[in-house]
């Protein structure tokens, strides 16, 4: 076990765990963007920054990648920090002041109007939708392209992904709305804005649900049943 | 311009052998095309067992790769600290004017793409262009104007 | 070609390539590197070859093709030694001369001689030369001595003799204590304790750990470690098979930007020859030591010089750096322990343990010991690469070995650093150039790359300029930097164009601060340096193109206007025809006119105008 402090409470805790686990853990809160729990650190986003200080001054690092250590002083209300965070968040405003989640962190930290705007955008680069998509489902369908102000989320060669299941988990993860699954005609779906289009197939028993086949492979495959289904898949199939 | 052959990639993934690196084969293909051609990047995705998403974001990531066709000449302009401070913009405006290209860019002709870079190393001779690999130094735009004028009348006479 | 086996044998082979150089009486050296070829150096050796032949002097004279001397700004330079004798701005048509006249004649060219512009005098000996009396080169000292594609060359100037002693009378831990004695400090910009991270690498769990040499330097302006890998590769080999051994590496890296093809060439030469001699390998010098080196190059991406970034780039990933911990040290290349050196601090390795680390640390400060090479650049007299003790001010290095200022014009600040580094001002001229005291006046040591700017310099034009290229080279992962460094970028570009706002210099401050303090990498980190350094020495340009719309240097075009005065214009057309917007208009033998409306401020007109008669306003 290992102590540090967190806001000057003295707080212990097993070796190899990050500042923003700990810090949840007992009640401590945390902004954060970027980070997943199922999904590793990314260090991006910059608004779980919190000041420590291991004995050669302060400074700022990200809470969900930084490992606690014995004697660390964390600090996650001060004055630096929330500055940080003023800033982060102003310029992420900068195009996307219209997204509910950056609007409610402004309104938190009291951020007002920005002072730098671009064009509106509801993505914001978190990153989590392209990190989902290779560590937890494993197919890496889509990427982050470019560089710089021209780093953006797409399919390989801006058109529908050969590799995308259709699993609806970058929809889900995405903080922004930016990622949809939509319905459109004939009893297909697509997954907004990269215009991967699937034949959904109906689940025989409740007919509300459906899968498109790629997902039904892939999970088949990741299963290592060869070329069994499963009851329930077999009636969804058939 | 060399069209994509998919031999011709299976010779260089010979080349490298097992150890691979995704980097050094497209940076093969960009010598060989002067682009990295669509099925070239499949073809590496698939033999490097690399998924397609991480190649072309390595591909659109360094500027050493294009996804369009190089010009038959490359101009490239040292935007470097000591060529800026020796007059590098006049240059690259100079170039800029008489191509009607930007940075980046290459003409409609496919003749020339038009390049900046970052300190090229040869600092003393600032400002300094680029002309496939061939160093001009001390250049003004008197001979920014001389050098196309060459190029296009070899181009004339060789005609590529 | 012959394996050395063991340090006897090494040993032999030194004797004997050292004799076999002394056997020729004289020896021709011309640089040949990348800015010399550019001048011609290739047609200058192939000259000197025809005639040393024509005089039937091709076996008595060795003419040697070496690296880079330094001194760009007069190359191509040829020395003729013993007498050391030394040529500048050397060209093809020179060179039969320099063979009839000097190598066999004793008698001096005296249209090739160096004249020393402070005193008037010709000086033939390059050694007597301010620009190198006023050096101390130990890393440079082989560069422009040997033939970089020669390895017989190095060993005879005790080469890879470094090595053998290590393999052979040393454990890992003394090296490490030995480079921690010295008080090498990374050379690639961040200052680290060598000793220290190589200590923590060696002591890092784990059977298979890597090296890596940072070789990807990306500062405009900076050519060090170019010139130090096309003209000694084998310095940095040395270094590296040393340090591989002492942390318990097996395998070495080398990432090259691939803007440097001829240092790629001769370092894979250098790596293929010591294969060969068995200094490379399996069982380097019989010791049982195995240890290679692979080249890998750059594609165009200066976040790639930050080291996670470049170890992403080495995966096949894009480069994104990641958050530190951990430290490459602890998990690097493939999750290995890994050290990242620059060049220049795996060069200064042999040096130490052949020399010893007192000799290393006798010259610096107390805290940053040793020599630095810088590339001095900009509005300098000697252009080059100089190598001067730690500590040395900056007033002499900008006038003693730079020579001053050409057309005397006054130091206005020296930019140290690249784009991550700061400017200094005249008033700190007399500043120490070491780790400590730049960080107290808001610059960095860097890498090394040293820009002198003259009074005609618009300082809120320079950091622009600096922030353009990290803005375009930012990675846009995190968002500090992404969207940060371009709010400041755009800020700065309607400063420049004349439309500057109130509140813009106060805006600047605090938003390069916060993007220093919370930004993922280096990148981000220092990107904010050239424009919070140039607000805190010349806050009064700021002002006056955003109060007063003008731009005291005159360059800002948005700020100027081109004019011709009537009263030195003969009306000779030559601007009109060579303007490429037809904002010149006039008649043959009347003062012509400029339309602001139509004018670029592109320049062209005044650098043709003979009459000196087009002023900018």
């Amino acid at each position: 076990m290992i102590r540090l402090t967190i806001d000057g409470r003295d707080i212990e805790t097993e070796p190899d765990r990050t500042i923003l686990e700990v810090a949840r853990e007992h009640g401590i809160d945390i902004p954060t963007l970027c980070y997943h729990e199922a999904l590793e650190p990314f260090g991006a986003c910059r608004l779980c920054v919190v000041e420590v200080d291991a004995g050669r001054g302060g400074k700022l690092v990200a809470a969900c990648a930084y490992p606690c250590a014995e004697g660390l002083k964390v600090r996650t209300d001060s004055q630096a920090v929330l500055q940080s965070r003023r800033v982060t968040v102003e310029l992420l405003m900068a195009s996307a002041a219209h997204v509910p989640v950056i609007r409610r962190l402004a309104e938190e930290l009291g951020v007002g109007e920005p002072r730098f705007t671009m064009e509106a955008d509801d993505c914001i680069l978190c990153g989590l939708c392209v990190r989902a998509c290779k560590e937890i489902v494993g197919v890496a369908a889509i990427s982050v392209i470019n560089r710089g102000m021209e780093k953006k989320v797409s399919p390989p060669f801006r058109i529908a992904s050969n590799d995308c299941i259709e699993c609806g988990t970058c929809v889900l993860i995405c903080p922004t709305g930016a990622i949809t699954l939509d319905d459109i005609r004939g009893g297909a779906e697509t997954v907004h804005p990269w215009e991967s289009a699937f034949e959904a197939v109906d689940c025989r028993t409740c007919g509300h649900h459906s899968l498109a086949p790629q997902f039904i492979d892939h999970t088949t495959l990741l299963a290592e049943v060869d070329d069994a289904l499963s009851p329930i898949e077999e009636e969804a199939l058939a | 311009m060399t069209y994509f052959e998919a031999s011709d990639l299976a010779h260089v993934l010979e080349e490298q052998g097992k150890d691979a690196s995704l980097m050094h084969v497209l940076e093969d293909v960009q010598r060989r095309y002067r682009y990295l051609p669509q099925e070239a990047m499949i073809l590496v995705s698939e033999r490097l067992g690399v998924p397609l998403s991480q190649v072309y974001s390595v591909a659109t990531f360094y500027h050493a790769f294009s996804l369009l066709p190089r010009g038959l000449h490359t101009l490239q302009v040292c935007t470097g600290t000591a060529c800026h401070v020796r007059g590098a913009l006049q240059i690259l405006d100079r170039l800029e004017t008489q191509l009607g290209v930007e940075p980046g860019e290459t003409t409609r002709d496919r003749l020339f793409t038009l390049e900046t870079g970052n300190c090229l190393g040869a600092c003393a001779l600032g400002p300094v262009a680029v002309l496939d690999g061939e160093y001009e130094g001390q250049m003004t735009t008197k001979k920014v104007d001389r050098l196309l004028k060459r190029v296009m009348r070899e181009s004339e006479d060789g005609h590529d | 070609m012959i394996e050395l086996r063991d340090p006897q044998t090494l040993s032999d082979f030194r004797q004997r390539a050292k004799a076999e150089s002394e056997a020729h009486q004289r020896h021709i050296r011309v640089c040949n590197s990348t800015g010399c070829r550019a001048l011609g150096s290739q047609k200058v050796l192939a000259r000197l070859q025809e005639a040393l032949q024509a005089e039937g002097l091709a076996d008595e004279i060795e003419l040697v093709s070496t690296g880079c001397r330094g001194l760009c700004e007069l190359g191509p330079l040829v020395t003729i030694d013993p007498e050391r004798i030394t040529y500048s701005r050397v060209s093809a048509a020179d060179a039969t001369a320099i063979v009839t006249d000097t190598v066999a004649q004793g008698k001096i060219v005296d249209s090739l001689v160096y004249v020393d512009p402070a005193t008037g005098q010709a000086v033939t000996r390059d050694h007597d030369w301010p620009f190198y009396a006023s050096q101390m080169r130990r890393v440079l000292a082989l560069n422009g001595e040997i033939d970089p594609t020669r390895i017989e060359d190095y060993i005879a100037r005790d080469g890879y003799m470094a090595l053998s002693k290590v393999l052979s009378e040393m454990t890992p831990e003394q090296v490490i204590e030995d480079v921690k004695q010295s008080g090498l400090r990374g050379r690639g910009g961040a200052g680290f304790p060598t000793g220290v991270k190589w200590d923590l690498c060696r002591r890092a769990p784990g059977d298979v750990k890597y090296i890596i040499c940072n070789a990807d330097e990306g500062d405009p302006g900076a050519f060090m470690d170019r010139s130090l890998l096309e003209s000694n590769p084998h310095s940095v080999v040395e270094g590296m098979i040393i340090g591989g051994h002492a942390m318990g590496a097996t395998r070495g890296f080398v990432y090259i930007r691939n803007e440097y093809p001829l240092a790629v060439e001769n370092l894979s030469i250098a790596l293929g020859q010591a294969r060969e001699y068995g200094l490379l390998g399996e069982d380097i010098i019989g010791s049982g030591f195995d240890f290679d080196v692979e080249i890998r190059v750059g594609s165009g991406a200066f976040v790639c010089g930050e080291e996670t970034a470049l170890m992403a780039s080495i995966e096949g990933k894009i480069g994104e750096p990641r958050p530190r911990p951990p430290y490459p040290v602890e998990s690097g290349l493939w999750g290995k322990p890994t050290s990242i050196n620059n060049v220049k601090t795996w060069a200064n390795v042999p040096l130490i343990v052949r020399n010893g680390h007192d000799w290393f640390a006798s010259v610096g400060t107390e805290k940053s010991k040793g020599t630095m090479i810088f590339s001095l650049v900009g509005n300098i007299r000697n252009t080059g690469l100089v190598e001067v003790p730690m500590g040395i001010s900056l007033r002499e290095l900008v006038y003693d070995v730079g020579g001053g200022i050409p057309g005397d014009k006054a130091f206005k600040a020296a930019q140290i650093g690249g784009p991550s580094g700061g400017c200094i001002p005249a008033e700190h001229l007399d500043v120490a150039v070491d780790y400590e005291s730049l960080t107290e006046l808001g610059a960095i040591v860097g890498s090394g790359g040293l820009v002198v700017c003259d009074e005609d310099t618009c300082m809120v034009d320079l950091a622009r300029y600096f922030l353009k290229f990290t803005q375009e080279e930012s990675c846009g992962k995190c968002v500090p930097c992404r969207v940060g460094t371009r709010a400041m970028l755009d800020t700065l570009e309607r400063i420049c164009a004349g439309d500057g706002r109130e509140g813009d210099i106060e805006y600047l401050i605090e938003l390069g601060e916060e993007i220093k303090r919370s930004s993922l990498c280096g990148l981000g980190q220092t990107a904010p340096n050239p424009v919070l350094t140039t607000i805190r020495y010349f806050r009064d340009e700021y002002e006056a193109h955003i109060h007063d719309k003008t731009c005291p240097a005159r360059y800002c075009k948005g700020l100027i206007t081109y004019e011709i005065i009537p009263d030195l214009c003969p009306g000779c057309m030559v601007c009109a025809r060579n303007c490429a917007f037809g904002a010149i208009s006039g008649e043959k033998g009347e003062p012509h006119t400029i339309d602001p409306e139509a004018c670029t401020r592109c320049g062209v007109c005044k650098s043709v105008c003979n009459f000196d008669a087009i002023a900018i306003r």
